[in-house]
C-alpha cells in the first residue's frame, strides 16, 4: 500500500477513468453504436440540412397553423407548471423538517414526490394515454406529475434553508401554525419558488414537444406529421419556431428572476 | 383626543418595492395564463372526472399487479442495460466535448468574444428539444442508436458546457494569477489549477446530466427508435395495451432512477463535507 | 411571588446524557439575570424550555403563576405572547421590511384569519414605528432586513420582542455574532429596557466580562447543572474555572479586572 497521499490519489484517479472507459466500451457494445458511422453522420447531417432542412415558401404559409400549435403547447407547459407547483408547495410544507405538522408526514410526502419525479415524463405519457387518450389532458398530467415531484424536492430544501430561523422566532411570539406559514415561510420562499416555476416552464416546453409526439398533440404532433411525411422544410420551420420560443421564454424568465430575487 | 380630531395617515406595512411588485405581477400573470389555458384544452370529448377515476384504477393495476408477458425478465434487464448504456455513452461523450469547449467559454480563461460565441451556440443547442436533435440526425444516419447517441450527445454537450464554464468562472482569480505570475503556460494553468479546484463541481454536474440522460434515453426509445426499455414501454402501451406489463417496466425504471438520485444526494453530501 | 420559577427542570435527548439536569432557580420581576457557561452547556435549551420551544423531560416551569409544561394549543400561544425572545442570529425574515418583521411580534395576539392575512391595526403599526424610532431605526422602517448591519438586525429583533408587550425577555446569545461596538449598543439597550420599561431580562452569554458588567445576578451553568447563582461580586475566579472548565483562562480574569474599575 502506498503511504504517499498524492500517489494514492493518482491511483484512485487512474482506477476511476479505467472503470469509466470499460463502462463506456460496454455501452458501445450493448447499444450497438457504430462509432465510425457516428462520426461521419454529423457532417452528412449538416450538409443535408443546408439544402433540405430550411423553411421554404410553402412552409412559411403554414406558419399561422404552427404558431397556433405552439401557443397551445406553451399554455399547457405553463398551466401544468403552475398548478403542479401550487400543489407541490403544499406537500413540501408538509414534508419539510421546519414546517411539517408531525414528523410522520415527512416520509410519505417526500416518498410520493420521489415516485412522481423518477418516472420519466415519456413513461407518464404512455401510462396516461390509457385514461385520457389523445386529449390535452394526457400531456398536461404527464408534465404535472413530473413538475410536482421536482418542486416538492427543491422546495423542501428551500424551506428548510430559509425558513428554520424565522419559524422559531414566530413560534416564540405565540403565532399559530398557519400564520407562521403565511407570514414568514411563504414570503421567504416565494422568490425561489417563482424561479423554480419559471425553470419548470422552460423544461416543460421542451418536454411537451416530446410528449406531443407520443400523444399526438401540440407542436410535437405538428413536427411528427411533417417529419413522417418527409416534408422536412416544414419540419425545420417547426424547429425554428420552438427555438425562438424557448429562447424568448428563457430571456423573459431571466428578467423576472432578476426583478424578483 | 388630538388623534380623533386629526386622523393620522395610514401606515403602509409592505413597501411597494420593485421586487414585491414583480412577484405580484408574475403570480397574477401565471394565474391568468393558467386559467385561460384550461379553456383552450382539446378534451376530445373526454370527461375529466370519469377519466381521473379511470386513472386511479389504472394506477392500481399498474403498481399492484405488474407482470411481464411479451418479454422475459432477462429481456427486461437487457433493455434496461441498453437504456443505461445509452445514457452513459452520451454523458461521457458530452462531458469530453464540453470540457474542452467550456474552457473557451469561461470568462477567466478565454477572450470574451470566444466566450460569447460558444455560449450563444450552446444556448441554441439547448433550445432544441433532444428528441428533435435525434430525429434530425436520424435523417442522415437512419433511425437507431447512432442517431440517438449523436442527438443526445449534442444536447448533453450544450448543457454541460454551460455548467462547466460556470464552475470554472467560480475559481478564485488569485489562484490563476499566482500560477500565471510563476510563468505557467495556459495549459499548465488549466491542469494544475482549474481542473483540481473544480473537479468535484464538474463531477456532480456530470452526474446530474447522467440522471437526465437516463430519462432521455427512455424517451428516445419510445419516440425515436433508440430501443431499450423505452421502446418496450411504447410497445406495451400503444400496441399490446397491456397496463400490467407497463407496470413491470415502470418499476424497473423507477428503481434505477431512485437509486441514481440516492447516489447523487449522498455524493453531494460527501463532496460538501470534504470541502469544509 | 417570583415571576419565573424553575423547579428540577430536566431535559434529555433520547438515551444521551442529560442536556439539563435538575435545574432550579427563580427570578423576580424586574431582575436582569445573565446565564453564563461554555458553549454546549445547555444554556440555549434552558431558555427554550421556558417558552416551550423545546419540551422538557421532567420538572416544572411556572411563569406568572402558570405552569408551562402542561400548556397546549391556544393557551400555550397566549403564554408565549407574554415572553419576548431575541436570538443570536436575529431570526428575521430577510426578504421582508423592518416594519413587517417587527409587526410579526403582534401575530400571537391574532386570530386565524387576521394572522394568515397579516392584518394589523393602525394602533399596532404606530406602536411598532414608535418602538423602532426609540431604538434609532426610524429611518429604516421600509428597508429590507438583508440590507441592515448585524447590530441593526438585532435591534429589529429587540423591537419585534418589545411590540409583544412582554413581561420578560429571553435573550439567547444576543451579541455572539456582533462586533464589540454593536455588542455594547445591544447590551445598553437591554439594560435600558430593563430599567425604564421594567421588563425582566434573562440573557444567555458566553462572555463572563459582559455578564459582570450588566447583570444584577449571574447563574453559571456547566454540563446542564447550575454551578453558581448569585450577585456578580460573589463570583470568584475559582468558580469561573468550575463553570468553564479548562476553557477558562487568564483572558477572562484579566477582563474582569478591567471591568472592575
Amino acid at each position: 500500500m502506498p503511504s504517499d497521499p498524492l500517489k494514492l490519489r493518482q491511483i484512485q484517479s487512474i482506477a476511476f477513468f479505467a472503470i469509466l472507459a470499460a463502462l463506456t466500451y460496454g455501452s458501445i457494445v450493448i447499444t450497438k453504436y457504430d462509432v465510425v458511422q457516428g462520426f461521419t453522420a454529423i457532417p452528412r447531417a449538416f450538409s443535408w440540412a443546408t439544402t433540405h432542412f430550411i423553411p421554404d415558401e410553402a412552409a412559411w404559409r403554414r406558419l399561422p397553423r404552427i404558431l397556433e400549435k405552439l401557443f397551445e403547447t406553451i399554455l399547457m407547459a405553463v398551466s401544468s407548471a403552475t398548478t403542479a407547483s401550487a400543489l407541490g408547495l403544499v406537500v413540501a410544507l408538509l414534508g419539510a423538517t421546519t414546517t411539517r405538522p408531525h414528523p410522520w408526514f415527512s416520509l410519505p410526502a417526500r416518498g410520493i414526490a420521489s415516485i412522481f419525479r423518477n418516472i420519466d415524463v415519456s413513461a407518464w405519457a404512455l401510462i396516461l394515454l390509457f385514461s385520457f387518450g389523445q386529449s390535452t389532458y394526457t400531456g398536461f398530467f404527464a408534465l404535472f406529475f413530473v413538475t410536482f415531484g421536482f418542486i416538492v424536492r427543491v422546495m423542501v430544501e428551500t424551506i428548510d434553508e430559509v425558513g428554520m430561523a424565522s419559524v422559531e422566532a414566530l413560534r416564540a411570539t405565540g403565532a399559530n401554525y398557519l400564520t407562521i406559514i403565511s407570514q414568514s415561510v411563504i414570503p421567504a420562499c416565494l422568490p425561489q419558488l417563482i424561479s423554480w416555476v419559471l425553470y419548470m416552464i422552460e423544461t416543460n416546453i421542451r418536454s411537451a414537444t416530446l410528449v406531443g409526439i407520443l400523444t399526438g398533440t401540440g407542436i410535437g404532433f405538428s413536427f411528427d406529421l411533417y417529419y413522417k411525411s418527409m416534408n422536412y422544410s416544414s419540419a425545420s420551420l417547426v424547429v425554428l419556431v420552438i427555438v425562438v420560443a424557448v429562447l424568448i421564454i428563457e430571456a423573459l424568465s431571466n428578467v423576472i428572476r432578476r426583478a424578483v430575487l | 383626543m388630538s388623534q380623533r380630531s386629526e386622523p393620522l395617515p395610514r401606515i403602509r406595512v409592505r413597501p411597494l418595492t420593485r421586487a414585491n411588485l414583480s412577484i405580484q405581477l408574475t403570480l397574477l400573470g401565471l394565474t391568468l395564463l393558467t386559467l385561460y389555458s384550461f379553456t383552450t384544452f382539446d378534451t376530445r370529448g373526454i370527461g375529466l372526472v370519469e377519466a381521473l377515476q379511470d386513472m386511479l384504477n389504472n394506477f392500481r393495476l399498474l403498481l399492484l399487479e405488474p407482470r411481464l408477458r411479451s418479454v422475459s425478465f432477462a429481456d427486461l434487464l437487457e433493455a434496461l442495460f441498453v437504456t443505461v448504456g445509452l445514457g452513459l455513452l452520451t454523458t461521457v461523450f458530452g462531458a469530453i466535448i464540453a470540457f474542452f469547449l467550456a474552457l473557451f467559454a469561461a470568462q477567466n480563461l478565454a477572450p470574451i468574444w470566444l466566450n460569447n460565441l460558444i455560449k450563444g451556440g450552446t444556448a441554441f443547442i439547448r433550445a432544441v428539444p433532444t428528441v428533435l436533435w435525434v430525429l434530425f440526425f436520424a435523417v442522415a444516419a437512419g433511425m437507431g442508436s447512432v442517431a440517438a447517441v449523436i442527438g443526445m450527445t449534442f444536447h448533453s454537450a450544450g448543457y454541460l458546457i454551460k455548467a462547466y464554464a460556470e464552475s470554472f468562472e467560480e475559481i478564485d482569480a488569485g489562484v490563476l494569477e499566482a500560477l500565471r505570475a510563476s510563468g505557467a503556460s495556459w495549459w499548465q494553468t488549466v491542469f494544475q489549477a482549474v481542473v483540481p479546484t473544480s473537479a468535484s463541481a464538474l463531477l456532480s454536474w456530470t452526474f446530474v446530466r447522467f440522471e437526465i440522460n437516463f430519462s432521455t434515453a427512455i424517451a428516445m426509445g419510445a419516440t425515436a427508435g433508440a430501443g431499450g426499455i423505452g421502446f418496450d414501454m411504447f410497445m406495451a402501451s400503444a400496441f399490446y395495451l397491456d397496463l400490467r406489463e407497463l407496470g413491470a417496466f415502470t418499476y424497473a425504471i423507477l428503481v434505477f432512477a431512485m437509486a441514481l438520485e440516492w447516489f447523487a444526494t449522498h455524493m453531494k453530501a460527501r463532496l460538501g463535507k470534504s470541502r469544509e | 411571588m417570583a415571576l419565573l420559577q424553575i423547579e428540577a427542570l430536566t431535559k434529555s435527548y433520547g438515551n444521551e446524557a442529560r442536556a439539563l439536569d435538575q435545574i432550579s432557580f427563580s427570578i423576580q420581576a424586574g431582575e436582569f439575570v445573565a446565564i453564563i457557561g461554555p458553549s454546549g452547556a445547555g444554556k440555549s435549551t434552558l431558555l427554550r424550555c421556558i417558552n416551550r420551544l423545546v419540551d422538557l423531560t421532567s420538572g416544572d416551569v411556572r411563569f406568572a403563576g402558570v405552569s408551562v409544561p402542561t400548556l397546549r394549543g391556544g393557551a400555550l400561544r397566549r403564554q408565549r405572547t407574554q415572553i419576548g425572545m431575541i436570538f443570536q442570529h436575529y431570526n428575521l425574515v430577510n426578504r421582508l421590511s423592518v416594519l413587517e418583521n417587527v409587526l410579526h411580534g403582534r401575530l400571537g395576539y391574532k386570530n386565524m384569519v387576521q394572522g394568515v392575512l397579516g392584518l394589523y391595526s393602525e394602533t399596532e403599526k404606530r406602536e411598532a414605528v414608535r418602538i423602532l424610532e426609540s431604538l434609532g431605526l426610524g429611518e429604516q422602517i421600509y428597508k429590507r432586513c438583508d440590507q441592515l448591519s448585524g447590530g441593526q438586525k438585532q435591534r429589529v429583533g429587540i423591537a419585534r420582542a418589545l411590540v409583544q408587550q412582554p413581561k420578560m425577555l429571553l435573550c439567547d446569545e444576543p451579541i455572539a455574532s456582533l462586533d464589540p461596538n454593536s455588542a455594547k449598543i445591544i447590551m445598553d439597550t437591554l439594560q435600558q429596557i430593563n430599567q425604564k420599561l421594567d421588563i425582566t431580562v434573562l440573557v444567555n452569554l458566553h462572555q463572563v466580562d459582559v455578564a459582570l458588567a450588566y447583570a444584577q445576578r449571574i447563574i453559571g451553568v456547566n454540563r446542564g447543572r447550575v454551578i453558581f447563582d448569585g450577585p456578580p461580586a460573589e463570583l470568584q475566579q475559582e468558580q469561573i474555572q468550575q463553570i468553564y472548565g479548562s476553557e477558562s483562562g487568564e483572558l477572562i480574569f484579566s477582563l474582569r479586572e478591567r471591568y472592575a474599575i
